[in-house]
């Protein structure tokens, strides 16, 4: 369960990017949160796996308060956290199978790391989950020769890998062709019911959300206004969700604040 | 209703303000009038300026035809120069890569640590490597320890800044997204910066050989080891077609060292 609390992030002086933020995920339920740009969806993906260090607030994964740790506990609570990138975040020389086995690294020595000696449960492993979204005959090309949707294929086993208790997926499907940006949709709610595991995916396409996910949760400009199931987000929400500008929210906060 | 043209047709327009323009002219005067002065106040003896086609042929002739009897020593000395460059460049590769960790700013550990990276790249670089040669020979004494020392220590800062500048200019997603799985800050380095680094890393390393198999010529001048004990030799002793001999073998050496890196460049790269 991921519980957060009260999150609030400010990016040096300015007004906060997240604005005393509540939001719970139970269970194996595929969550995608919508809103404009700006509306601090990154933000607050990031803060999570502490990518971005939140200002104040509490973010709790299964009884581990995430908000305070340092060093190698945040690196261990990291292993746990699986993130899928809108741009990939490959390392383009390197093979898909090393860029899919760096998902463990979190958990190999470093000797054996360098040395490319991966255990053998984790080559089974890695087998196992290329087949299963299709790249398994790759797994010795280098990850630049690969098109976009294998790209997203790769960063998406990379981050099972890790053997997740959460999914993050920041805008999984931006870079990618509506066609193949449904296909990578499909894989990442079909997955999440596979494993048991949560997913929390930040998305611009409202049609794929509604269909691919079991609760919504719109964003606008560092508050939550909606958290549904994706049959009662109708025009009205829309509208709220995706109207004003980051000036008119701000001067609006002026306005309750004098 | 009027057409575009009336609304909005302007036909004057320049690159420059006459104010700029006149800046312009003015830094071109200020830069004609300094190389001016620069020829000026330096001390020529034009008559020696004069003088040098005929000082030239006489040197040619008296080189010609070049003296073949002590090819078996140049040689072997010449392979003791390719040596020289070889190994102290595979040193300064090595040493130079804790150096550009320091010296990048994406990488180093603290602020101090990116201050004392720099320091070592701009001494290291700010002294030629003639000049490292007389340091090491006065400490070492004369020998190929004192060339190797010296190829080395100018090597540093010269692939050190080029690989650092490549540390920082690498694609930042995927460190940030190995970060993420909870990787440790060397096996990110591992994973996600050293590849990104790597052909820079080839081919920084080529160049330098290349630079420093050139370099390592004239070390002997400052006995530091190499060929240029032999040439400095057969220039004191007025031995000019030996000298023409060890200048042949540089420039082959030279020729043959440009073809390597250019192979190796197109292997690798």
């Amino acid at each position: 369960m991921l519980k957060i609390t009260d999150l609030v992030k400010r990016y040096g002086k300015g007004n906060p990017v997240l604005k005393n933020l509540d939001l719970t995920i139970e269970g194996e339920s595929v969550v995608s949160i919508i809103g404009s740009s700006g509306a601090g969806k990154s933000t607050l993906l990031r803060c999570i796996n502490r990518l971005v260090e939140p200002t104040s607030g509490s973010i709790e994964l299964n009884g581990t308060e995430l908000t305070s740790l340092h060093g190698r506990d945040l690196r261990t609570a990291r292993r746990k956290i699986g993130m899928v990138f809108q741009g990939f975040n490959l390392v383009d020389r390197l093979t898909v199978m090393e860029n899919v086995q760096s998902g463990r690294l979190g958990y190999i020595s470093t000797w054996s790391a360098v040395m490319r000696r991966y255990p053998k449960e984790d080559i089974r492993r890695a087998y196992e989950l290329m087949e299963r979204v299709g790249i398994a005959h790759y797994a010795n090309k280098r990850a630049d020769e690969l098109s976009g949707g294998e790209r997203q294929r790769v960063g998406v086993v990379r981050a099972l890998m890790q053997n997740p208790e959460i999914l993050l997926a920041d805008e999984p499907t931006a870079s990618l062709d509506p066609k193949t940006s449904e296909q990578i949709m499909g894989l990442l709610r079909d997955l999440a019911g596979e494993l048991k595991l949560p997913v929390l995916i930040n998305i611009h396409n409202v049609t794929e959300a509604k269909i691919y996910t079991d609760r919504i949760v719109g964003m606008r400009y560092g508050r939550i206004i909606f958290d549904d199931v994706p049959d009662k987000l109708d025009q009205e929400a829309m509208d709220q969700i995706y109207s004003g500008s980051p000036h008119a929210d701000r001067s609006e906060d002026m306005k309750e604040a004098s | 209703m009027s057409t575009i043209a009336e609304k909005f047709g302007r036909e004057d327009w320049s690159r420059f303000t006459p104010k700029q323009r006149m800046q312009r002219y003015a830094a071109f005067a200020f830069c004609a009038l300094a190389l001016g002065w620069a020829l000026g106040s330096i001390d020529v003896i034009w008559a020696w300026v004069w003088d040098a086609p005929e000082q030239m042929g006489d040197l040619l002739g008296r080189m010609y035809p070049p003296d073949p009897s002590n090819l078996g020593d140049i040689l072997l000395v010449l392979l003791e120069t390719v040596n020289i460059a070889t190994f102290a460049t595979a040193l300064g590769v090595m040493m130079s890569l804790p150096v550009a960790y320091l010296a990048a700013q994406n990488t180093t550990p603290n602020r101090a640590t990116l201050w004392f990276g720099r320091l070592i790249l701009v001494t290291s670089r700010s002294v030629n490597t003639i000049i490292w040669a007389l340091l090491f020979v006065a400490i070492f004494g004369p020998g190929v320890v004192a060339g190797i020392l010296a190829i080395m220590f100018r090597s540093i800062g010269f692939i050190g800044k080029l690989l650092g500048e490549a540390i920082e200019e690498i694609d930042k997603r995927p460190v940030e997204a190995l970060e993420a799985t909870g990787a440790s800050r060397f096996k990110v380095i591992v994973y996600a910066i050293i590849p990104q680094v790597m052909p820079t890393f080839w081919a920084v390393a080529i160049l330098r050989w290349d630079i420093n198999l050139r370099e390592s010529t004239v070390l002997g001048l400052v006995g530091a080891g190499g060929i240029g004990i032999i040439l400095q030799g057969a220039i004191d002793t007025f031995n000019w077609p030996e000298a023409a001999t060890v200048l042949l073998a540089i420039l082959a050496l030279v020729v043959l060292g440009e073809v390597v890196s250019a192979f190796l460049r197109r292997r690798i790269l």
